[in-house]
């Protein structure tokens, strides 16, 4: 790290066990004006060794290590991968239905977790409100109807996802080839009990993010923003499609970079960049290059890649978020919470849909085909694109496993609004304050990244913001 | 005759990451036995959903692998605490017995049971020799302390 006479650093780092971590280093000069900006991610790449030499039937299971937050994004990629190394190229009706079902749990579950309990306090309390009520808790005080509503939605989602995986830990729902299990009348009548309640929740939440988006759109358009490229998967018509579809890349103004893409050829379209001062890789769209064909991808990337979505009123809210930005992309990074709350909603629109279709209790749940020895999944996960690679020797045995996790494909863009909020916020003040501070998490937040699967560790993201002047000193720290 | 307590056992970890397993193999262990009033969870992490499972119970006890603490476990009461943190995924015992508190009005009392860890840092199954003893005196204390939860407020004579 560069660390100069005349210059103050403000480190924001976080305090772990053993999870990875990151952090963000801020460089300044002696009139306090913000030099560099930069979030570092400390990855571990052990899992890729870890799993060479296991069975290919292991890896939806072991995948689920990856990441405490979201293993059943890592067990459905892995799992769409295996099914091509069995020569799977379409699955049973009831296979593809009940991945869908533990998908879109896994969606409503993460999005509505990041919403009401990392989220909602900026939005409801503002980013210089006090940290001791700008908080889960300091939620559930003033507003604890939604706090609640949080936890039940959170729950429904999980619960999903133990009817469809089979447990927490070490889920095996998905096999390749299909899954092992369908849904009972009693699981689903039991889901079918609290899914009006659950859409009429997500209605409410989405509305929270949309007002916030609109009343203070003049103050959070130029927060953390600019124009980026967006990718994601979408269906072969252009639908919004969170477990399956072709690539599509899009710039800032809508063009398309590339469309309907078979992500078996990722590697064609997609570059890896490494730079020095960070352990993370910069994912890049190759035929621009890695300076400028770095993308976004999630929520944001997602609804402004589509063409529409294929549920009533997700695609509703989908219009209204569009008509903000004329019918273009919208580039906004707080954004992502509007865009997040659309997929909240769409999400429990499909899985009310899929819960009255009886293919859920059908009987025929796995294919077998011609072994091959290569396989590749994708799918969108909470955070955005998700990307498995193997290929499987002649023994069965995993050789090579290459992942591109969310978190990663937005490490550029996070970046840049850490130095776009950094400079427009901290640059040149005399005092750094706690909400000051505060504005480069709500930043990175607004991504909401997964540390633990970027790190390819549990994780967490906690931090420390600490200012150092340029003589070593601690001037000011930041726990949270 | 006294009801049960409504006891939740929660056995949190990495099982994929070594050491980190002993939280969900403290559970996997409780999960044979048969205890009146016990329900038994396990999960790579604390997440806000437990506090509506928290809540439905008298005691809550949180399993979890110990980085530096006490060998071969230490048992500790959990006050809860108003987290000053929302930039995690997950939560702590005492957070989350806040949110049982505040959000469905419970008395739950918590401990945290924590078991003491040697090996974190790389990916693999299993754990290590000196984890492994720490569990087999950690589960045979669990045992006891929940025919009497009483046990679980004397921590220092169980170790």
């Amino acid at each position: 790290m560069q660390d100069t006479q005349d210059m103050k650093r403000i480190v924001i780092e976080p305090v772990t066990r053993v999870e990875g971590h990151g952090k963000v280093t801020i460089l300044l000069d002696e009139e306090n004006r913000v030099k560099q900006a930069r979030l570092h991610i400390v990855e571990f790449r052990g899992f890729e060794r870890f799993i060479q030499g296991r069975p290919y039937w292991e890896a939806p299971v072991l995948v689920q290590r990856l990441c405490g937050i979201c293993p059943v994004s890592h067990h459905l990629a892995a799992a769409k991968a295996m099914d091509q190394i069995v020569g799977v190229d379409e699955l049973t009706p009831t296979a593809e239905k009940m991945r869908r079902l533990m998908h879109y749990g896994q969606m409503f579950q993460s999005h509505s977790l990041h919403f009401f309990h990392l989220a909602s306090p900026d939005l409801l309390f503002g980013f210089d409100a006090d940290v001791a009520i700008r908080n889960v808790i300091g939620v559930a005080a003033k507003h604890q109807d939604l706090a609640v509503q949080g936890v039940m939605m959170r729950k429904f989602g999980q619960e999903i996802i133990k009817a469809t995986a089979g447990k927490k830990i070490h889920g095996t729902g998905a096999i390749p080839g299909g899954v092992n299990k369908n849904l009972s009348i009693e699981e689903r009548d039991s889901f079918l009990k609290d899914i009006d309640q659950m859409i009429e929740w997500s209605r409410g939440a989405l509305a929270i993010a949309r007002n916030y988006t609109i009343e203070n759109l003049e103050a959070i358009a130029p927060f953390g923003s600019f124009d980026s490229n967006h990718l994601s998967l979408v269906r072969e018509d252009g639908a919004m499609d969170l477990y399956h579809g072709n690539l599509r890349a899009i710039d800032a103004n809508g063009g398309k970079i590339f469309d309907q893409v078979d992500y078996n050829n990722y590697l064609d379209y997609i570059g890896e960049d490494v730079r020095d001062w960070s352990y993370m890789k910069f994912p890049f769209i190759k035929s621009i290059g890695p300076e400028n064909g770095w993308y976004r991808v999630g929520p944001l990337a997602r609804v402004n890649a589509c063409d529409f979505i294929d549920t009533p009123e997700a695609e509703a809210a989908r219009q209204e978020f569009m008509a903000v930005t004329n019918g273009k992309p919208n580039n906004l990074t707080m954004a992502y919470h509007w865009a997040r709350m659309i997929e909240t909603l769409h999400s429990i629109e499909k899985i009310r849909d899929l819960l009255h279709d009886s293919d859920l209790q059908g009987t025929d749940l796995v294919l077998k085909g011609d072994r091959r020895p290569e396989g590749v999944g994708l799918l969108e996960a909470p955070r955005g694109t998700l990307f498995h690679h193997y290929r499987v020797d002649e023994n069965d045995q995993v050789v090579m496993a290459n992942l591109i996790v969310s978190t990663t494909s937005n490490n550029e863009p996070m970046n840049r609004a850490v130095t776009k909020v950094a400079m427009d916020h901290i640059s040149g003040k005399a005092e750094i304050t706690e909400g000051l501070l505060n504005r480069i998490e709500v930043a990175i937040r607004a991504y909401d990244p997964c540390l633990s699967c970027a790190t390819h560790a549990l994780g967490r993201m906690p931090l420390v913001v600490r200012l150092v002047d340029h003589e070593g000193n601690e001037v000011a720290k930041k726990s949270t | 005759m006294e009801q049960p307590k409504r006891i939740l056992l929660i056995g949190y970890g990495n099982p994929g990451r070594l050491d980190d397993g002993l939280g969900p193999a403290i559970a996997v262990a409780a999960e044979q036995w048969q205890v009146d009033g016990l329900t038994v969870d396990s999960d790579y992490q604390l997440t806000v959903e437990d506090a509506d499972d928290v809540a439905k119970h008298d005691i809550v006890i949180f399993a979890d692998a110990s980085v530096n603490g006490r060998e071969p476990y230490g048992v500790e009461v959990v006050q809860p605490k108003q987290a000053l943190s929302f930039s995690s995924h997950s939560v702590e015992p005492s957070v989350l017995l806040h949110m049982a508190h505040a959000l469905f009005h419970a008395q739950t009392r918590g401990y945290i049971l924590g078991i003491r860890g040697y090996e974190f840092n790389e990916f693999g199954e299993g754990l290590s020799a000196r984890a492994t003893e720490n569990l087999e005196k950690a589960t045979a204390f669990l045992r006891l302390a929940l025919d009497n939860p009483s046990l679980l407020d004397v921590p220092q004579q169980m170790n």
